[in-house]
């Protein structure tokens, strides 16, 4: 894979930079029409390209063309259809009440871009992750580099290649490449930096920024649990099972960011729980474990490694109760459940991002709060419950970037929910409107006159001003008549 | 603000009956040694910080010898405070009311307290400390208590036919322990101090604030005030220099809230990249202030020196820094804010009482300094006076100072007052484009065309046309700085959604199950997800009975 700065061969970082700096300057990306034509020439690279992105895919993870357009094609064109739609809207000022005593005035909000943005992106939905953040940059204005995973090099290669043919190059940059260009890269001074990925880097990405006091964006992960409440109808359970395995093992093999980590369960429904799992992954992914279709592989041998290591310690191993299957050759681990693994080793204490899922049992399933605050803040809480005052208690009682009931992963496809996480799991959110805000600067705007001054602002000081003041605070309008007419109630 | 504030000599405090001085040594750059006042006992603590490492000599008077605050105690704090925390209580409505409502008794019953500090620390007059950080203060107490139930309350978000049928709602959650650490130069005021706190509370976090130690007569205040007024289960006060606050920097807090200058910002966000901790930082800058020759020029002057010299002696993150105005038109607004200054402060404003001081030697020196830059001290149009013993120095307007000098590349922070012509109005944009981002933008003009390419082509923190640092009593306003002059907002409601976590709750019903998300895939089920996404009613229904529009 090679790296650099594509389509610009023997050219500089700093003076690419330096070209989208200079049209930034040039106040072209701050014109609605530029950014709507960005948007649509992105729909149109979508388009036109479909079959070549579901190849690369394919090709970097294994992944199905109907999951890529679920989880890929789809999140795109849904974000950069309502920006498109919002943007106007987006766009426009918002005014802000004033109190009287600021008569003759007006206040607004005035979103406004932050500059040179970069958009460092992970390998697991190498082509959504990559773009969705780099929809909301361009709608709120700003020039752009994204540098994709290098870990999923076909579709990095892919988007160096593409974008630069359907949108503005001087304003939008791929530039692809390792650890090394990375590095190079948060050494420049940025106006925002946009990651995702693990909270190591993220560290070390935040670290970089303080540097040129850049704000951050934190996409990072955690472990995502699922409260699994004892639901009475037999068809609401088959749903929840249904979306739990379709939650885990669908999205890219559960090496998603908000994919299910592990699941909570009472001891007494345990057994019948796994046993739906296992019906439902063989429904799904077929019935033989050495020719499972439909499903992602591991996205490299370093990940293939760290997962088997998960499950080698012996008494994790003792703990598989279905699956454990692994072909090295072709990076695939089968869906596998664990009940009760220990809770000191190592898959309940790292994200596990693989196809592994532990199932812990509880004597009560509002133990769960217990088991979840104990740990770090993770992106994702899903619970299925039908119980609502337990609802409520997860809700006041446990953090999470958010919560979702009675089902996996959804809370993605809601442009009007803030996709982010808190504490380990990030910070900084996005999706529809927040995207757009995530790369603006709200700036306050106060427009005053020159007539009707208010003369106890300035000084000389003396009595008559300070109470003046005081009664201009607590904005006692009646009080402030009585004494400019030298009266008081006192 | 005060981008100097790490500036060596700036951590040296005199602080009831101890004396503490601290010596920064830049390994690289500088080697300073500062005098220490009193040298009875002596107590030496390195710490190191990413880039620089600090040694700080301690003195301490032995009759007084207080508990050094150091990483243990910092840790034990925390996890006090964490306690607290977890055990829920601040999250309830009734404990944030209360504390709300603890911070205003306080301002009530002990002003006279909180204006005597104060001009203990800056000789702050009267009514200026009342209007810019009492009442302030108050003010924002008032609105967090009147609208608390409404910014707790959960907001509906739309769903969308994807998720159908679900309801979705953004819920505000405390984030946890924070720390806010606040400057100077309004010590106490709503504005930098007790103003985040106030936000940090209706949020319902437990707080550590660490008041500045440069103003020491109102840090012990406000740890004393705190201790009575307030739940210290979840609410604490730390006094200190660098060596706490570097102790404090240790844990891993869940927001760190800084105002202060911009070099320590830097420090702060490298120390919160280690815990990933969510950081507001507001700084300050050089706010410049563009006047048009089309103005009511009395109103405008007066604006611009309520601003900067009634407004803690331009001592504030958002005070005009510069002023930039056309070469023919610099005469006559020199004439008017000379006039005018003498109706404020009188003949002699050295003796003005209605005027605060320069908070500190050091900061004194620094200002002195600015002036005594060659090609600096000889554009002084008037002004220049200073007073070594009482830290005052007169209000001082220069005339077209050099760009590479020392005072127009800094941001002033002081009483010092820089003019720059140019030929036509709009070349200050780049002269304004060419310098950091500030913190605010002023523009005094009656051209509605320069307004709005005022407001287009300059970037700041906020902006405010035709007056002076107004913009920041308005709670309906985000404040905060872009670029240098920072990063995140507070202010009312704003400040409430610095110190929250947004958390998004969606609710999913059980029916509505569509198989096309599950595996196997086939063909017809990438059809229906695209058609999904079209959310185009009719062809989801014709794609769901198998039939196509295409």
């Amino acid at each position: 894979m090679g790296s650099g700065v594509n389509g610009m061969e023997g050219r500089g970082l700093d003076e690419s930079l330096a070209e989208l700096r200079q049209t930034f300057r040039s106040g072209k990306t701050r014109t609605a029409s530029w950014r709507k034509s960005q948007l649509k020439a992105l729909l149109r690279l979508i388009h036109e390209n479909e079959d070549k992105i579901f190849e690369a895919l394919k090709h970097d993870l294994g992944k199905h063309a109907v999951e890529a357009y679920r989880d890929e094609l789809g999140v795109v064109e849904k974000s950069a259809n309502n920006s498109l739609s919002c943007l106007d809207e987006w766009m426009a000022p918002k005014k802000s009440k004033l109190p009287l005593l600021f008569f003759p005035a007006s206040a607004q909000v005035l979103p406004e871009p932050l500059g040179l943005v970069l958009i460092l992106t992970s390998w697991n939905f190498p082509i959504s992750m990559a773009l969705d953040p780099v929809i909301g940059a361009i709608s709120a204005g700003n020039s752009v580099v994204l540098k994709p995973s290098e870990q999923a090099p076909a579709c990095s290669s892919l988007l160096a290649h593409t974008i630069p043919l359907y949108l503005d190059s001087k304003a939008i940059k791929v530039i692809e490449g390792g650890k090394e260009i990375s590095q190079q890269l948060l050494e420049q001074k940025w106006d925002k930096i946009f990651f995702t990925g693990s909270s190591s880097v993220a560290r070390i990405v935040m670290s970089a920024a303080a540097k040129h006091l850049t704000p951050v964006t934190l996409e990072l992960g955690g472990k995502c649990p699922v409260i699994y409440d004892h639901l009475s109808s037999p068809s609401d359970t088959e749903v929840a099972v249904k979306r739990i395995v379709g939650g885990k093992w669908g999205p890219c093999n559960g090496q998603a960011c908000i994919g299910v980590d592990y699941v909570l369960v009472e001891e007494k429904y345990a057994s019948q729980a796994i046993e739906m799992l296992k019906k439902t992954i063989k429904k799904f992914y077929g019935e033989n474990p050495e020719q499972l279709q439909n499903i992602s592989r591991i996205v490299n041998e370093h990940h293939f490694q760290r997962l088997r290591n998960l499950i080698k310690d012996p008494l994790v191993a003792d703990s598989i109760v279905h699956g454990g299957l692994i072909d090295e050759e072709k990076l695939f681990i089968e869906p596998t459940i664990l009940l009760d693994p220990p809770l000191d080793a190592d898959i309940m204490t790292e994200e596990i991002f693989g196809p592994l899922l532990p199932i812990i049992t509880l004597k009560n399933i509002e133990e769960s709060i217990e088991f979840i605050n104990s740990r770090p803040k993770p992106l994702a809480l899903y619970a299925f419950t039908k119980n609502e005052a337990f609802k409520r208690r997860i809700l006041s009682e446990t953090s999470s970037g958010s919560v979702t009931f009675n089902d996996i992963m959804v809370q993605f496809l809601c442009d009007t929910l803030p996709f982010g996480g808190v504490g380990e799991s990030g910070f900084g959110s996005y999706h529809g409107k927040y995207s757009f805000d995530n790369f603006s600067h709200g700036k306050a705007v106060l427009q005053r006159y020159f007539f009707l001054e208010l003369e106890p602002r300035f000084p000389p000081w003396n009595d008559f001003k300070m109470n003046f003041i005081r009664l201009a605070y607590k904005f006692d309008y009646l009080g402030l008549i009585l004494l400019l007419l030298g009266l008081s109630r006192d | 603000m005060g981008t100097l504030s790490v500036n060596l000599l700036h951590f040296c405090s005199v602080d009831g009956g101890y004396t503490r001085s601290l010596r920064n040594q830049f390994p690289k750059k500088r080697n300073l040694l500062l005098p220490i006042p009193v040298l009875n006992k002596q107590k030496r603590l390195q710490f190191a910080h990413s880039s620089f490492i600090c040694s700080a000599a301690l003195a301490v008077m032995p009759d007084e010898i207080k508990k050094v605050f150091d990483i243990e105690s910092a840790a034990s704090l925390m996890k006090e405070l964490r306690g607290s925390f977890n055990s829920g209580k601040t999250k309830s409505y009734e404990w944030r009311i209360t504390q709300l409502k603890g911070i205003e008794k306080m301002i009530d019953e002990r002003e006279k307290e909180i204006l005597e500090a104060l001009r203990k620390d800056l000789s702050k007059p009267e009514a200026e400390a009342f209007m810019s950080e009492i009442s302030m203060t108050k003010g924002a107490c008032k609105s967090a208590l009147k609208e608390l139930s409404h910014w707790m309350k959960p907001k509906k978000a739309k769903t969308s036919i994807t998720t159908y049928p679900s309801s979705a709602e953004i819920m505000s959650e405390p984030l946890g322990v924070v720390l806010i650490i606040s400057p100077w130069n309004f010590p106490f005021c709503q504005l930098l101090s007790v103003d985040p706190v106030i936000g940090a509370i209706a949020a319902g976090n437990a707080v550590v604030l660490k008041p500045s130690e440069i103003a020491p007569a109102a840090s012990n205040l406000l740890s004393k005030l705190f201790e009575e007024y307030l739940d210290n289960s979840s609410i604490r006060v730390v006094e200190g220099a660098v060596p706490e606050t570097t102790a404090l920097l240790e844990q891993k807090w869940d927001k760190i809230f800084y105002t202060g200058s911009s070099r320590v910002g830097r420090i702060i966000m490298a120390a919160a990249a280690k815990h990933l901790t969510p950081i507001t930082l507001e700084l300050g800058g050089k706010c410049p202030v563009v006047v048009d020759s089309n103005v009511n020029l009395q109103v405008a002057v007066r604006r611009i020196i309520a601003g900067k010299w009634a407004c803690n002696d331009g001592q504030a993150c958002v005070a005009p820094d510069y002023i930039i105005t056309t070469k023919d038109f610099a005469p006559k607004l020199i004439d008017v804010m000379r006039h005018e200054l003498e109706e404020f402060f009188g003949k002699n404003p050295m003796e003005s009482e209605d005027m605060s001081r320069i908070v500190s030697v050091q900061h004194f020196k620094r200002l002195t300094n600015l002036l005594d830059e060659d090609n600096v001290s000889d554009k002084i149009i008037f002004g220049g006076q200073r007073d070594e013993n009482r830290l005052k120095i007169a209000p001082t307007v220069l005339l077209d100072v050099p760009e590479d000098t020392e005072i127009m590349r800094e941001e002033i922070f002081g009483p010092l007052l820089p003019i720059l012509t140019v030929e036509k109005l709009e070349e200050s944009f780049n002269v304004i484009n060419s310098k950091p981002k500030p913190l605010a933008a002023y523009l005094f003009s009656e051209n509605k065309q320069l307004h709005k390419d005022f407001v287009n082509n300059i970037s700041a923190g906020g902006m405010l046309i035709n007056d002076t640092i107004l913009h920041l009593t308005v709670s309906s306003l985000p404040f905060g700085g872009v670029g240098e002059s920072g990063m995140g907002s507070y202010h009312g409601k704003f400040s409430f959604d610095t110190f929250s976590h947004k958390k998004a709750v969606l609710c999913r019903g059980f029916g509505g199950e569509s198989s096309a998300r599950y595996p196997p895939y086939t063909p017809r089920k990438l059809k229906l997800l695209k058609t999904l996404n079209s959310g185009n009613i009719l062809s989801i229904l014709l794609a769901l009975l198998g039939f196509s529009k295409d």
